[in-house]
């Protein structure tokens, strides 16, 4: 009746599991408890998962990727501690059963539910305000697509009480992940719940592709996007490019262990070799996927803290682009030791290089930016200042491991395990750290707290130095990743060190919660009333924090390349606001559950999928179409705001920019 | 709906942040973008365009895993022994025509016709209908040959390729058929004309692919 | 966003969209219909004589397959080079690009990799062993 599904799925014999699986439990009941004895779900069900606006679902997607962040990390730290005290006679306390599962997970939540999240849910709250439009192309489909991530999401979670978890690393590379070799669940929950979380994804690639491409204000020329658009269009190329690829590896894998397909079994003419091209086709793009919006964030932020325009602006599009098409042509340095050949390895190494270069290029512009400006060293731009120290020391490794016969000696050593968290630490998450910060009060009305804001940024600076300069020494010294036990035990200094590390990074998440609650508490003291509190230079400080559901009142015109900027100039050059425009009703799209409705059967479908509960998977299928026929059915899909309300809002703005304008503009 | 753009169908533009800048000559230098967020239907159109595209990229995967696989039939059948071109003639034949009865049903759409629009989608259907069951005569036959998925890499490939593009075919005529039924509800209302639009790219994507298949795995599959 | 009657925006055309000439009458989609089913029947005439020299006989399928795809996007997706469709194009050529990468790219690597890999009965004894 319920498939493979039994009470021994639950890891009663674990207590690791089930502790963490308990306290998860814990906090989601007690969460959803103060929901309801508040009386909060009317509003939430209203004002959040129903709805369709491009801000709140951003905002729901970045506070997904901290929440994951806490559990990847959580992984991260267990394996810190347990490695530290796993050599020679100690055997640490995670058995590599477990061990496996942990480092899987970790990967697999890190990128997919931590950076990925973050990055999109930035990308989604900033990119329509950036452009001067009301919202994406496809906003319905935006609901879907955050929602179905959320449900890859919850599945992944559900792995640890019911079930487990893969124990093939984040990629799951044949021939382990065959059902012949991992013949229990944990490779179903990987790739149901990757699959399902990768068409949410998908969707929302083409969505963004197609609102910066078609949607933008009137004026706004392609080289009058600012950058965060631009590079907001390169990664949603990519996503659109690549990612069905990887939809593709993971069907043939499930087809593999499902119906005894044999594209990467050991037998009958299978070639595991081909999953690992494929998913690296996929993966190499991804990582450019993460860091492009990344590279956009510290453009703007770089700029907008010197108080002067990007340096090199069309360098720096052309880079963007350069890179984007760069990226889908190096993906076989992940695997040079694979054997194919010193003439395949010379290509793709040397196209490594050269990536480095529109890389550089970045790196300069921002510099270039820096100097010569009056620069306000604010939370945002110190996270900038040890990004560019950080990924740049990231990427040099990076070179270094392009280099096919260094690759030979270092392939799946600590030193690649250090090199990644280098860039994906220093590059993606200090971005989602600094868009955090910089977006945070035009999303919510009032700033984050400035002190802790400043202590997790010294303690995730050196916390990462701490925990990953020893790991490119352990893999030069021969540590693999991985293990579950070492022997050599001049390499224990070096692990903890890594382990203290990882303390200093817990104390650095630490300061960032309290940070989210202090400012909570202490908001009134922390207002954003312009809607412009860092002197900013484009669209998205034109208008009030947070903006209403229509964004702009009436669509801006364009002219130049830092559209708000030059409004503002002769603002305060004036000292008057531009004229009042004539306000006309707006049509906004209306909320609804299909996105949630859709994700529950996704969930129910995956769940079902992994449990070989066939009826219910039927049942899932069933109510996914009938989903999607009752949203084609809608008749009342708009709502108008009427001419006077618009009007309300909008001269309330006014009022109170016009209190405002005697100070914008002036350092502070 | 910017206010600029509405001007733009007539009088003068209004310049609410009296910029001085924009009349129409600047603005719609097709290529520099300046003009404003697009029309629904190119939006709708083009957003569906790029998944299409995205759908193409989830094609050329399998390809790719299918031509690497080839070869790898294990001491199993191989596509000389198993093809029946003549079956796959057949079934080209009716996607072609199946397509072409699209291309009809889009120009009645477009003049608001509505029974030839019905007609013209359910031949289409129809045709799509056939061309599956062609297709599941063929896999059933080589199944019970002992020729399933199982049997080899390349049986593998064959049956994941030929059969993801049958399966877009069938989740097209589930679209088709609510598609009708909405014609049928609602009329020629715009939402419903640019879903026939993204209908339409759909099914003759779909066609575009069948001609790398039957090209790459039957035609190429049989020489040997 | 509201509504404009297609075809008064000038702008940007939608893929697919009919522009009122010749290409998306009933007759362009005739047209269009005699050359697939040429093309279609020469790929099959092709791939079953005997009279072209062997190893062009791949060469020349693809060229007609490639062939009938212009066909199929030409008269029946109406994509065409016009300043209108730019966008549309572009974003063909991206897709094409990627295609042609993710197959190009496998197999040259993977022919490699096989290459490099040893005989295939020593592969064959290996996975009966195990």
């Amino acid at each position: 009746m319920f498939g493979k599904l039994t009470w021994s799925a639950i890891p009663l014999s674990e207590p690791i599991p089930l502790a963490a699986g308990g306290v998860v439990m814990v906090v989601v009941a007690t969460v959803l408890a103060w929901i309801t004895i508040k009386g909060h779900w009317p509003y939430l069900w209203r004002e959040w998962i129903t709805s369709v606006d491009h801000k709140r679902i951003g905002v729901m997607y970045c506070l997904l990727a901290l929440v994951m962040l806490l559990r990847g990390f959580s992984d991260a730290i267990m394996m810190r501690s347990h490695l530290a005290f796993a050599g020679g006679d100690g055997q640490g306390y995670l058995p590599p059963d477990h061990y496996n599962q942990i480092f899987s997970a970790h990967g697999a939540i890190m990128i997919f539910f931590t950076a990925m999240p973050f990055m999109v849910g930035l990308m989604n709250f900033v990119v329509p305000l950036q452009l001067g439009v009301r919202d994406v192309a496809f906003p319905t489909l935006n609901s879907v697509s955050f929602w179905l991530t959320a449900s890859g999401a919850l599945l992944i979670n559900a792995s640890l009480v019911i079930g487990e978890f893969a124990r093939t690393g984040w990629l799951a590379y044949p021939p382990l992940s065959e059902l012949r070799f991992s013949p229990g669940v944990g490779v179903d929950y990987y790739l149901w719940s990757l699959q399902i979380s990768g068409v949410g994804t998908l969707l929302s690639g083409v969505n963004l592709v197609t609102t910066i491409l078609k949607m933008r204000a009137p004026g706004m020329t392609y080289t009058r996007m600012p950058v965060f658009c631009w590079t907001a269009l390169a990664s949603n190329l990519l996503i659109v490019a690549t990612f069905p690829v990887l939809t593709a590896t993971f069907a043939l894998l499930t087809l593999d262990r499902y119906l005894g397909f044999h594209f990467f079994t050991n037998d009958l003419g299978g070639n595991p070799m081909m999953y690992i091209n494929l998913i690296w086709i996929w993966g190499h793009p991804e990582v450019y996927i993460l860091i492009l919006p990344a590279f956009g964030v510290f453009s703007e932020v770089v700029s907008t803290f010197s108080g002067k325009p990007l340096f090199g602006y069309r360098s720096m599009i052309l880079a963007t682009m350069v890179i984007c098409v760069l990226s889908c042509v190096v993906w076989l340095h992940h695997f040079f030791t694979m054997g194919a050949g010193a003439n395949v390895n010379g290509f793709f190494g040397i196209m490594t290089m050269v990536i480095a270069v529109p890389t550089g290029v970045k790196v300069f512009n921002w510099l270039f930016t820096l100097y010569g400006g009056r620069v306000r060293y604010e939370v945002p731009v110190l996270w900038s200042i040890s990004f560019m120290v950080t990924f740049v020391i990231g990427g040099l490794t990076g070179v270094l491991l392009s280099v096919p016969p260094v690759d030979w000696v270092l392939h799946n050593s600590l030193f690649l395990v250090a090199h990644f968290h280098n860039v994906a630490i220093g590059g993606v998450l200090f971005g989602a750290f600094t868009g955090y910060t910089y977006w945070f009060p035009k999303a919510f009305g009032f700033k984050l707290h400035e002190g802790f804001g400043k202590a997790a940024f010294w303690c995730w600076t050196i916390g990462f130095y701490l925990a990953f300069m020893p790991l490119y020494a352990l893999g030069l010294m021969g540590m693999t990743r991985r293990v579950q036990h070492w022997d050599d035990l001049t390499w224990r200094p070096w692990l903890l060190c890594a382990l203290g590390g990882a303390v200093v990074i817990l104390i650095g998440i630490g300061f960032q919660v309290l940070q989210l609650v202090a400012s909570i508490r202490q908001r009134r003291t922390n207002l954003d009333l312009s809607g412009d509190p860092w002197d900013g230079r484009s669209l998205e400080w034109a208008t009030a924090s947070p903006p209403p559901v229509f964004n702009f009142a009436v669509i801006p015109d364009v002219v130049g390349e830092e559209a708000y900027w030059g409004i503002k100039q002769r603002a305060i050059e004036t000292q008057q606001l531009p004229a009042e425009a004539s306000y006309q009703a707006i049509e906004m799209p209306r909320n609804t559950a299909t996105g949630f409705v859709s994700a529950f059967f996704s969930t129910l479908i995956g769940f079902a999928m992994i449990w070989h509960i066939w009826w219910m998977a039927c049942l899932g299928l069933l109510g996914a179409y009938a989903v999607l026929v009752a949203f084609a059915w809608r008749r009342e899909v708009e709502f108008v705001i009427p001419a006077t309300e618009v009007a309300r809002i909008d001269r309330e703005r006014r009022r109170i920019r016009e209190q405002f304008l005697l100070t914008l503009g002036k350092p502070s | 709906m910017s206010a600029a753009v509405n001007e733009h169908l007539g009088a003068r533009p209004i310049d609410p942040h009296k910029l001085g800048h924009f009349g129409h000559e600047g603005r719609d230098i097709t290529g520099r973008g300046g003009g404003g967020p697009a029309d629904k239907r190119i939006i709708v159109g083009f957003g569906f365009w790029i998944f299409l595209l995205s759908d193409i990229v989830l094609f050329s995967a399998i390809f790719a895993t299918y031509a690497v696989l080839a070869d790898a039939t294990a001491g199993g059948p191989g596509g000389a022994d198993l093809f029946d071109l003549g079956n796959v003639g057949l079934e080209t034949v009716c996607l072609l025509l199946s397509s072409f009865a699209c291309g009809v049903a889009m120009i009645a759409a477009s003049r608001r016709h509505a029974r030839l629009t019905q007609l013209g989608l359910l031949v289409t259907g129809g045709l799509g209908l056939l061309f599956l069951v062609l297709e599941i005569h063929e896999f059933a036959g080589m199944i019970t040959q002992g020729a399933g998925p199982e049997r080899s890499a390349f049986l593998s490939g064959f049956f994941a390729l030929v059969g993801c593009h049958g399966l877009h075919v069938l989740c097209g005529l589930l679209w088709l058929g609510t598609m009708m039924a909405q014609i049928r509800a609602f009329g020629f209302t715009p939402p419903i004309q640019r879903r026939l639009m993204c209908f339409s790219l759909f099914w003759h994507a779909l066609d575009i692919i069948w001609v790398g298949l039957f090209t790459i795995v039957y035609l190429m599959g049989s020489i040997q | 966003m509201s509504e404009h009657p297609h075809g008064d925006y000038a702008g940007d055309a939608a893929p697919g969209d009919d522009h009122g000439g010749i290409l998306s009458s009933l007759g362009g989609y005739l047209i269009g219909l005699m050359l697939a089913l040429g093309l279609t029947a020469t790929s099959f005439w092709v791939a079953w004589t005997h009279s072209l020299w062997g190893p062009g006989v791949p060469i020349g399928l693809c060229v007609l397959a490639i062939a009938q795809m212009g066909v199929h996007l030409v008269f029946f997706l109406h994509i065409t080079t016009g300043p209108d469709n730019t966008n549309n194009v572009l974003a063909l050529a991206y897709g094409l690009l990627i295609v042609f990468l993710v197959m190009a790219g496998s197999l040259w690597i993977m022919s490699n990799l096989n290459h490099e890999m040893g005989p295939m009965n020593q592969m064959m004894d290996m996975t009966r062993q195990s």
